[in-house]
């Protein structure tokens, strides 16, 4: 119990002393023998755009999927808003305002814009789709988000560039009065011009409050938009704090060693054992 | 044309638009339905040319297509018979279970399976619903023996997409199991290799049946159901139309549709006239509607109704384009699937039933190959225009596909090429369909090679 407390002060030294929205607290996760993630504490604020790093295998995408309510953690608590929560599957996790953009983006090819951000959720009228009213919904949407390439929204997914898809998915993710978006990769398979458009997005969902979870392996564009880092170091959470704090070069030894300028491993209790 | 953004249709307020067609990167351009990009009947005429050079056009091809083999069966016939009134109807009439049946499997292909069945299960629901109002016999109402036919039909859809749904075994060889064990369950309920089951014309309630297809409509009730229809259909093509334009959202230039009330009016009107001419001899009269075609066009509009309109159809079209985002959406896979499988076995089982009614109100184990019948009705799908992997098409492809089926197998039997002329009802239809899905082919690799901002 004292542990944890000492962990949330330490954790939230960087966090301007206000609740963040989401924390979490000493996660445990395992898969048969092989531990995936220990005790990772990982606080996210408001407001902020987190950037999450950590090499392959680290346990990023275990990490969110625990958030996204896909995997359980074994041992620790998930902290919603300050109030102790389970999320059991993605639909618990979406009744919280917890959105997940996962890397494949999941969109429909064949369906268009607005009923690919519907699909699953569409609006009806005397039982029969609503159409009027989900195309004005994701219009409104999209231009809140400046989402300004496309030349229709009732064209086919299909024939949208890539950033452009990300652009539909993240709409798609924020529809839905949600307060925390996480993203895997949203970048790796962008060129130079769509990446801007996604970054810039990014920011703009974090201007409009809303908590942001990046996870990427490409340092620029953590730098760009992070308010926030954190590094995971095979299952550990070994650095956590204003983007201000790290630059590349530690942030490249804390993924690759676990430290950073001779600093041991900051949770110190789980240091020893494999490295 | 130019390039102002205002001209470009957009619902969003203040989401300008970086493009027209004009400048537009074309492969993109071509996925996009035309209406999107047009505000005027130029920039329409133009995006939807951009789609057509893509394969990629709606249903204009296959009109095309079966205009072109009426014109050519037309003139290859002896003393250019084709195009006379008793033979158009006479097509249709031998068109409605490859057009009912192509509907049927549209639904199954949207979702990127296939069903080889529906040839057996549509011939099993025709002998049930003839054998419920045989006299002396069930003698059960008309009505009842269809819909318990079609619930037969529909038990045995649901059965096949609990295996491919639950169990994830392949559609094509669930069915294929299912085609060689209804065709030989077919003959038991036949009564036997030569058994036979007929209506007889002359009791009222079989009559119902023996008309669906051979009943006819008095030419002035065909009229006014015609002017009943177009007013109604124009009227809510319309005002949609309007609605949507008014509320600054998607719709298609107000040209374009007044243009396409204009087309359903002038086929509606070719249609009628075609069918109230006389089609026999100045003794024995024979004109009217036949019932069939009123039949027709109310299962396309409800299936168009039910894929387009409903939760239901959106997720046949989401499974079909990537179950996982389906499935992550929260949609049920496997009752989506299942259901589509029952609806396409009773859809079919309603195919069977016209089948019968068609062949003069007479079934027996000759009346048609199941094999034959679900491989026209696949091949009419994909020749109308829907994607064997699933995701695109509609109702209408398969009509459409249908009537092309149906107009090449009377035409080469027109041709009186003696021998030849079996052969060729196989040759033709199966050059038409490898000529289709290349098309289809073709526009999914155009899909697949977007890119670009």
């Amino acid at each position: 119990m004292t542990e944890m407390n000492e962990a949330h002060e330490d954790v939230s030294r960087g966090g301007d002393g206000v609740e963040p929205l989401l924390k979490l607290r000493g996660i445990d996760k395992h898969f048969g023998p092989v531990q995936a993630l220990y005790g990772v504490d990982l606080d996210l604020p408001a407001g902020q755009v987190t950037g999450l790093c950590g090499d392959n295998g680290a346990g990023k995408s275990v990490l969110t999927r625990c958030i996204a309510g896909v995997h359980q953690p074994d041992h620790g608590q998930i902290y919603f808003e300050g109030q102790p929560v389970h999320i059991r599957s993605a639909r618990d996790a979406a009744a919280l305002g917890i959105e997940t953009v996962y890397q494949d983006l999941a969109l429909a090819d064949n369906l268009d814009i607005v009923q690919n951000m519907f699909l699953g959720r569409e609006k009806l009228s005397h039982r029969l789709l609503d159409e009027d009213s989900m195309e004005t919904q994701a219009a409104q949407t999209l231009s809140t988000l400046h989402v300004t390439t496309v030349r229709s929204i009732r064209q086919p997914v299909a024939s949208l560039s890539g950033g452009q898809r990300q652009a539909v998915a993240v709409a798609k993710a924020v529809m839905w009065n949600s307060k925390l978006v996480l993203l895997d990769e949203p970048t790796a398979a962008l060129g130079v011009v769509q990446t801007r458009t996604v970054l810039d997005l990014v920011k703009r969902l974090r201007d409009q409050g809303l908590a942001v979870m990046v996870i990427s392996h490409n340092l620029n564009d953590v730098f760009e938009v992070a308010d926030r880092i954190a590094v995971l170091y095979l299952g550990r959470m070994v650095a956590q704090g204003p983007a201000a704090d790290f630059n590349r070069q530690s942030v490249v030894e804390y993924m690759t060693t676990g430290s950073a300028g001779g600093r041991p491993l900051e949770p110190a209790g789980s240091a020893s054992g494999e490295g | 044309m130019t390039a102002d953004a205002s001209q470009t249709p957009t619902g969003m307020p203040d989401a300008t638009v970086v493009t027209n067609v004009a400048d537009a990167p074309e492969v993109a351009a071509a996925d996009v339905p035309p209406e999107l990009l047009a505000d005027s009947l130029r920039q329409y005429v133009r995006a939807w040319w951009l789609r057509v050079r893509s394969g990629n056009s709606g249903v204009l091809p296959v009109v095309l297509a079966i205009v072109l083999v009426a014109v050519i069966f037309e003139v290859i016939t002896p003393e250019h018979a084709f195009l006379r009134p008793s033979n158009l109807v006479y097509i249709f009439g031998l068109s409605t279970i490859y057009m009912v049946l192509a509907m049927a499997e549209t639904v199954v292909l949207l979702l990127g399976e296939i069903d080889l069945s529906i040839g057996a299960v549509a011939l099993i629901g025709g002998v049930i619903a003839f054998k419920l109002v045989q006299q002396p016999g069930p003698d059960w109402p008309w009505w009842a023996a269809i819909l318990a036919a079609l619930a037969c039909c529909g038990v045995i859809g649901a059965l096949q997409g609990t295996l491919v749904a639950r169990l994830r075994i392949p559609s094509f060889i669930v069915t294929l199991a299912g085609f060689l064990l209804f065709s030989g369950i077919l003959v038991v309920v036949l009564g036997g290799a030569d058994g036979t089951v007929g209506v007889n014309s002359s009791v009222a309630n079989q009559r119902v049946i023996y008309d669906l297809v051979q009943g006819l409509i008095v030419p002035v009730v065909g009229w006014v159901a015609l002017a009943v229809v177009v007013a109604a259909a124009g009227a809510a093509l319309w005002l949609r139309a309007a609605g949507k334009r008014r509320q600054g959202l998607t719709a298609p230039p107000a040209s374009v549709t007044a243009i396409r009330i204009a087309l359903v009016a002038l086929v509606g009107v070719a249609v009628v006239l075609i069918c109230n001419g006389n089609r026999g001899t100045s003794l024995v009269k024979v004109e009217g509607i036949p019932w069939v075609i009123p039949i027709v066009l109310v299962l396309l509009g409800a299936l168009t109704m039910l894929l387009q309109r409903t939760r239901f159809g959106r997720y046949v079209y989401a499974i079909g384009g990537n179950p996982e985002a389906a499935r992550r959406a929260g949609i049920s896979l496997a009752a989506i699937r299942i259901w589509a499988f029952a609806l396409c076995s009773a859809t079919a089982g309603l195919g069977g039933i016209l089948l019968g009614s068609f062949f003069y109100g007479q079934y027996s184990t000759n009346t048609a190959d199941p094999g034959q019948v679900v491989l026209y009705a696949v091949a009419a799908a994909v020749i109308g225009g829907v994607s064997l992997f699933g995701g695109r098409g509609k109702a209408i492809h398969g009509v459409l596909g249908g009537i092309m089926i149906g107009a090449i197998a009377y035409g080469v039997s027109l041709l009186s090429l003696g021998q030849l002329t079996t052969p060729l009802q196989y040759i033709l239809p199966g050059g038409v369909l490898l000529g289709a899905v290349l098309v289809d082919v073709q526009s999914r690799r155009g899909t697949g090679s977007v890119t670009g901002v």
